[in-house]
């Protein structure tokens, strides 16, 4: 039976739609993928000699165990952004003769194939094979260590799942957990109970009585029975239908009146960010990424490099322009026939998405405020950024935008879904960036700071007076566009 | 109100639709029934130019589809789910459609309330998305709002498919009753011939691309239609 349904999973991959189409996204996702192999891999090998040299006179092993909580934690939080349970599409299997325990065990054992599985054991084992070589302990309790390890790498697994079930439908109920992670974390950051300690001095026993690695399998084993149980209760056509209907949020962005003939479009947009789950995300990001400014502000190696902070301007005040903007109009792919037989004139619709944008820019601004705290010249190039970003970045989005073609189903997980995504995607990036921090670097080298926020201010006020003449041609090419527009939009399928 | 010149459409070499001239009055109730692949969702997804013709033009009410999207403010359609808008409730659906429409809260709420009977106290107040309703709810949600705003031309693919018979019956009795009370064109089509019939002065007939019959509506129309599709396509009655 399990050779059947691998043959299954075999065909729907090879099958799928988006096979061979997006060649570039698979060359990059492998780069990334043996990018992080190496990395860990370097790290592994590394990890022995570093301890040695950091924390002389104790026994590496040791230290690296006093981490090992600390690092669960963050993959748990990684894996919680990140990965998800493999999907199999059960609903054809569920009138079949197969037994549900079959089907739940499959997808369950597959996610063992997981790359986030793979990553730690490129470090558990070359540290594990050093500790051997080096001969400190002996070769079977380093092996049990390793056992113990790996049970534990894949007990995050499990417990990933069992969270994400759990929680992502209600992320409130997140919150007592995350109370307690952060009074451990408190309570060991003052010394006053040092978790991560003793869960160290728990992972040494195993050193000295190696039987102690059969707990972490315990645990493994249990948290991948309480996994199964939770999803043979949900393999039912309805099961994941329940919690679709409870909450609807019928909010009506009434105010956006204000905007005139806009108005509608405007109020669809926000029920559009607001109701789904990969719009909804952008927002949370800009709003996160508002702190990057920290990184760089702060640093003396950055304050004589003003063109950098051009960068960092953008990204801050343009964050939510960027994620929602180069999907333009892939947002609205589900229903694109209706947008373009209804009576919706194509630079109305585009001037919606600019005004929405716009809305989205000045709000960041405002709240990047803050970093004046670092200097006038910092809080004035945020706001010059700002204006570039309105003025220039806006419309070659939208420009950008009518080379989308691929669907975007509004629901979908954002995290590492990269569905949606083409080479435009990818080369919109570079203009967006690189030309306002370029062309401010030749002002600034050639006369001054002053000039070259001058120059940017003076390119984003001129896109804002041509704004409605830029926005009629990109909707003449979005008309000249449509038809390979709307069949794109059609195709169905990651 | 439509006409349709030398109208052709290529994919890969193979013909699916050809049409050397049809032409559709103000005020007329259109069927078009033919089988799987005869072409009729191509000629409507044609007349909406979400395609383009290979060879020839549409001219709805002497604006050329292609060129011109004047045609826009008084046809309107629901050919799919993809004209539905998943994440809004019915409602809100509405009022949007409406808001393109140039209506008003009130005139569509007006509106409504007279589709009351058809929506059978499934669609309206269920706060509910449209994404969660049946597909029977969601053809409903998409005929209506097809209905909204005067609309000078109407065109449903096959409105009846998906239909509970009771409301397929008031469907029936609400086509009828626009196509006679006001200048409105409906384009329908469908694979039901005693619904088409009962609803459409004319029917056209098509078959892999080709307009095969056109007939004015009469007693003797289901009897016809029944023997063409039963396979006596030879003969002529």
């Amino acid at each position: 039976m399990f050779k059947r349904l691998i043959w299954l999973e075999w065909k729907s991959f090879f099958r799928s739609a988006s096979m061979g189409k997006s060649i570039g996204l698979k060359i990059l996702m492998i780069f990334l993928g043996i990018y992080f192999t190496v990395i860990f891999l370097l790290f592994g090998i590394g990890l022995y000699p570093l301890v040695e040299k950091y924390f002389p006179g104790e026994v590496p092993l040791f230290v690296v165990n006093k981490f090992v909580l600390l690092w669960l934690l963050a993959e748990l939080a990684y894996r919680f952004l990140l990965q998800t349970l493999p999907v199999l599409n059960i609903k054809p299997l569920l009138i079949l003769p197969i037994r549900k325990r079959k089907v739940v065990n499959f997808v369950l054992l597959k996610s063992l194939y997981s790359f986030f599985n793979f990553l730690p054991l490129m470090v558990i084992i070359p540290f594990g094979i050093f500790n051997i070589y080096k001969e400190q302990f002996a070769t079977g309790p380093i092996l049990a260590w390793m056992i113990g390890m790996t049970g534990l790498t894949f007990c995050v697994n499990y417990a990933n799942f069992i969270i994400k079930k759990r929680f992502t439908e209600n992320l409130k109920a997140l919150i007592p957990v995350l109370v307690i992670v952060s009074c451990f974390a408190i309570l060991d950051y003052f010394k006053i109970f040092e978790i991560s300690v003793w869960f160290g001095k728990g992972l040494n026993e195993i050193l000295f009585y190696p039987f102690i690695a059969i707990i972490p399998i315990l645990l493994l084993f249990s948290l991948y029975l309480w996994n199964r149980k939770n999803l043979e209760g949900k393999f039912y056509l309805d099961a994941t239908l329940k919690e679709q209907t409870k909450n609807i949020n019928t909010r009506e962005f009434l105010w956006t009146r204000k905007f005139g003939d806009i108005a509608p479009y405007l109020q669809q947009d926000l029920k559009l960010i607001w109701r789904n789950k990969r719009p909804k995300t952008s927002i949370y990001m800009s709003i996160l990424f508002l702190g990057y400014g920290m990184f760089f502000y702060t640093q003396d190696t950055y304050q004589d490099l003003p063109w950098f902070f051009v960068f960092v301007g953008i990204f801050i005040t343009g964050m939510f322009m960027i994620n929602f903007g180069q999907f333009i109009p892939a947002w609205d792919s589900n229903y694109y026939p209706l947008i373009m037989a209804q009576n919706i004139p194509m630079n109305r619709y585009l001037t919606a998405k600019a005004g929405l944008i716009t809305f989205s820019v000045v709000a960041l601004a405002i709240l990047a405020t803050p970093y004046a705290y670092f200097g006038w010249r910092i809080f004035l190039l945020n706001i010059i950024c700002a204006v570039y970003n309105i003025g220039v970045n806006i419309p070659i989005l939208l420009y950008a935008g009518s080379f989308n073609r691929k669907r975007i189903d509004l629901d979908k997980s954002p995290f590492m879904n990269y569905q949606g995504a083409g080479a435009a995607q990818w080369l919109v990036g570079i203009p967006l960036m690189v030309i306002p921090v370029f062309l401010f670097w030749i002002f600034y080298k050639l006369i001054s700071f002053e000039s070259g926020m001058l120059f940017l201010f003076g390119l984003g006020v001129l896109g804002l007076f041509l704004r409605s003449r830029l926005i009629d041609s990109i909707a003449q090419i979005y008309k000249r566009n449509k038809y390979a527009m709307i069949e794109g939009f059609k195709q169905q399928g990651d | 109100m439509i006409t349709a010149t030398n109208l052709k459409k290529i994919y890969n070499g193979t013909t699916v639709l050809n049409i050397e001239h049809l032409d559709i009055p103000t005020g007329q109730s259109f069927g078009l029934v033919g089988n799987n692949g005869a072409g009729k969702t191509t000629f409507f997804s044609l007349l909406l130019d979400l395609i383009q013709p290979t060879t020839g033009n549409i001219f709805n009410n002497e604006i050329t589809v292609s060129q011109s999207e004047a045609w826009k403010t008084f046809t309107s359609s629901f050919i799919d789910e993809s004209f539905l808008i998943g994440y809004l409730t019915p409602e809100e659906y509405f009022y949007f459609i409406g808001d393109l429409r140039q209506q008003n809260k009130a005139d569509v709420d007006a509106l409504l309330v007279t589709f009351e009977d058809f929506f059978n106290g499934e669609i309206l107040k269920k706060r509910k998305y449209l994404r969660d309703l049946s597909k029977g709810n969601q053809k409903k949600v998409g005929i209506v709002a097809a209905l909204i705003g005067n609309p000078k031309v109407v065109i449903l693919d096959e409105p009846f498919a998906n239909l509970d018979p009771t409301t397929q019956i008031r469907l029936k009795k609400i086509i009828r009753e626009l196509g006679t009370s006001r200048d409105t064109t409906f384009l329908i089509s469908s694979h039901d011939l005693i619904h088409i019939t009962e609803v459409c002065e004319r029917i056209v007939v098509m078959d892999k691309g080709i307009l095969v019959k056109d007939i004015i509506t009469s007693e003797a129309t289901l009897k016809e239609l029944e023997t063409y599709f039963s396979g006596g396509q030879t003969v002529e009655l």
